[in-house]
């Protein structure tokens, strides 16, 4: 018994090492946003004169960077703008993907049919090659297709991306196919067995590829800044990139602008934490 | 079908509705033709004409084939800084987000560890911010003003001021802790879901037979975590080569000095997108294409090695 209790008391003083070393790990990592959201209450000339600091001057501190975001000052005239554009485009892009490659990799983990092999091989291809080395001949072809500076432009080219389909058919391979056969016994079509049986089965799934996918499209940056060439179209991370030029920074709207663009995230993650965590994870399921 | 007779004794049908191609037979390739679509004409296509590009100066209006020139140009000083960058960042973002986020997990799936769910939260939130709001943040916390927060900390210690996006070593520190803040906490996710999955009684047998918690951790847990470490390296090499962003906000969208942070799709958009030579760009990506190939067949066979030890 005591043997039990001397036990207990070691434990407990290696994980309070542990503890304060994870406290301080937290600290570091959540520092930078602290930093930024303590900037963007602070004039901008400060940020200036000074750089990026943490001193709490209460008295200098104000709400005037967002009022230039809200009044839609200078360069950030567009800013709500851009930020209803990342939200369509947002939307669309992951309803789009979610049918597209739910039903792609249902196919490919449903049926056995000739091609199927090749086809799976073609999705891991596609995975594997960075599309980066593809960008100036779909530039090309976005023009051709009269995508260019338009919301499909920078949808279309990645809405059936290959890591979702490789998810879902890992997903539907453990799926049990009896209900294919009920459901043809109900006189089902093979489309209604997919979208009145299988899509409800495979709702956890669909969880998970709707935040990648609304994260890699709130977020994406190379692509849409190749497609869209005017202001007006301008995607949030774009018009932020733009307050960012050679000749100086706009950096009222830049930190405000930047705290806005995280903020709904950050929220949205404090209710659907595990979704978040396994929609940015679905890389790692075993294959 | 018998079901169905009973329910319905006026629709009697012989078989299921054969309308929408509704078959066994033509089902499946309905499903897969979105992905087939796209694959040839969003993949395929693209690919095989950068391919032609890769051969050809392309003006507007005119295209000429100029036969290896575009890969002969590759030759020069940008090239080789933006393959030099591109490599060294993917190295170093290697030797920090393999090791340093195993250790994490391993310590926060150990049972003596409280509140592990807060912290895994907690580490994984830098991963929700975009690259452009981190860059923005970096590109501060690295400012090379006396006052800006790395020199102030630098000051602490007696160290004088940096200015750290001039030069190119600490150009790299800048670009690789940005890397590592944003990624850390999406990899200790990673291995601690692949922890999760091994067997406690593995690693009790292993403590009865007397082996030391280093050994434990060295011949068991590293060992089962191959599977993953395998994953998690494949996508920091992929993610290495491919970045863009990064360096894109840390100098502003200007060249950087000396081209210090100038990395192989950094060369392939100011190639394309601001000098429009669309051939040699093309010829640049056609080469990330083979040294991405290359490392990933490098890393094949050296699992495949281990495989074979086992």
């Amino acid at each position: 018994m005591q043997l039990w209790a001397g036990k207990k008391r070691r434990i407990t003083a290696s994980s309070l090492a542990m503890l304060l070393f994870f406290v301080l790990l937290a600290i570091l990592m959540l520092f930078p946003l602290y930093a930024l959201f303590l900037a963007s209450l602070k004039p901008a000339t400060e940020l200036f004169r000074y750089g990026l600091n943490v001193r709490l001057d209460v008295p200098l501190m104000s709400l005037d960077n967002y009022k230039t975001i809200f009044m839609g000052e200078g360069a950030a005239a567009n800013y709500f703008g851009w930020y209803k554009n990342s939200l369509i485009i947002t939307l669309l892009f992951t309803l789009l993907s979610l049918l597209l490659s739910s039903m792609v990799g249902y196919g490919l983990g449903m049926y056995r049919f000739k091609g199927r092999a090749l086809i799976f091989t073609l999705v891991l291809v596609v995975m594997m090659i960075p599309v980066e080395i593809i960008l100036l001949p779909l530039y090309k072809l976005t023009i051709t297709l009269k995508l260019i500076n338009t919301v499909w432009g920078v949808i279309l080219p990645f809405v059936v991306a290959p890591l979702p389909i490789f998810f879902f058919r890992q997903f539907v391979l453990g799926l049990p196919k009896d209900f294919m056969d009920a459901g043809r016994m109900d006189g089902c079509s093979e489309y209604g067995i997919y979208f009145r049986i299988m899509v409800p089965l495979m709702a956890p799934a669909f969880g998970a590829i709707t935040i990648l996918q609304a994260m890699n499209s709130w977020n994406n940056f190379l692509w849409p800044l190749i497609v869209l060439r005017t202001t007006e179209q301008f995607t949030l991370p774009i018009g932020l990139a733009s307050f960012v030029t050679p000749l100086g920074n706009n950096y009222e709207a830049l930190i405000s602008g930047a705290v806005m663009a995280i903020l709904p995230i950050l929220v949205l993650f404090l209710f659907f934490q595990r979704y978040f965590i396994e929609g940015l994870t679905v890389g790692g399921v075993k294959g | 079908m018998q079901l169905e007779r009973e329910l319905n004794p006026g629709k009697i049908r012989k078989e299921p509705r054969k309308k929408w191609g509704n078959s066994q037979k033509i089902a499946p390739y309905v499903f897969v033709f979105p992905f087939l679509l796209s694959f040839v004409l969003f993949f395929a296509y693209p690919l095989v004409s950068a391919g032609v590009m890769s051969f050809q100066e392309v003006l507007p209006g005119e295209v000429s084939f100029v036969g290896l020139d575009n890969y002969k140009a590759l030759w020069n000083e940008d090239f080789g800084a933006a393959l030099y960058n591109s490599s060294r960042y993917t190295l170093w973002t290697l030797l920090l987000l393999i090791p340093v986020p195993m250790l994490l997990a391993v310590l926060l799936n150990s049972k003596r560890m409280v509140f592990s769910h807060f912290f895994r939260s907690t580490l994984f939130i830098p991963a929700l911010t975009s690259v452009v709001v981190a860059g923005v943040i970096f590109r501060l916390i690295f400012g090379e003003l006396d006052g800006a927060l790395l020199n102030t900390i630098l000051h602490w210690f007696g160290l004088p001021s940096q200015k750290w996006l001039y030069s190119s070593s600490l150009g790299m520190v800048a670009l690789v802790v940005l890397a590592g803040w944003r990624w850390m906490g999406i990899n200790v996710l990673y291995f601690l879901s692949a922890l999760q999955s091994i067997p406690g009684e593995l690693v009790e047998a292993a403590q009865i037979d007397g082996a030391g918690k280093l050994r434990r951790l060295w011949s068991i847990t590293v060992p089962l975590l191959k599977p993953i470490t395998i994953y998690v390296v494949t996508i920091t090499i992929y993610g290495g080569y491919a970045m863009f962003t990064e360096s894109y906000m840390l100098w502003a969208g200007k060249p950087s000095p000396q081209n210090i942070g100038l990395t192989m799709v950094g060369y392939i958009y100011q190639q394309g997108f601001q000098y429009f030579n669309l051939g040699f760009g093309s010829a640049i990506g056609l080469t990330l294409l083979a040294i991405t190939l290359i490392v990933s067949m490098v890393q094949l066979a050296l699992t495949g090695m281990f495989r074979k030890e086992e």
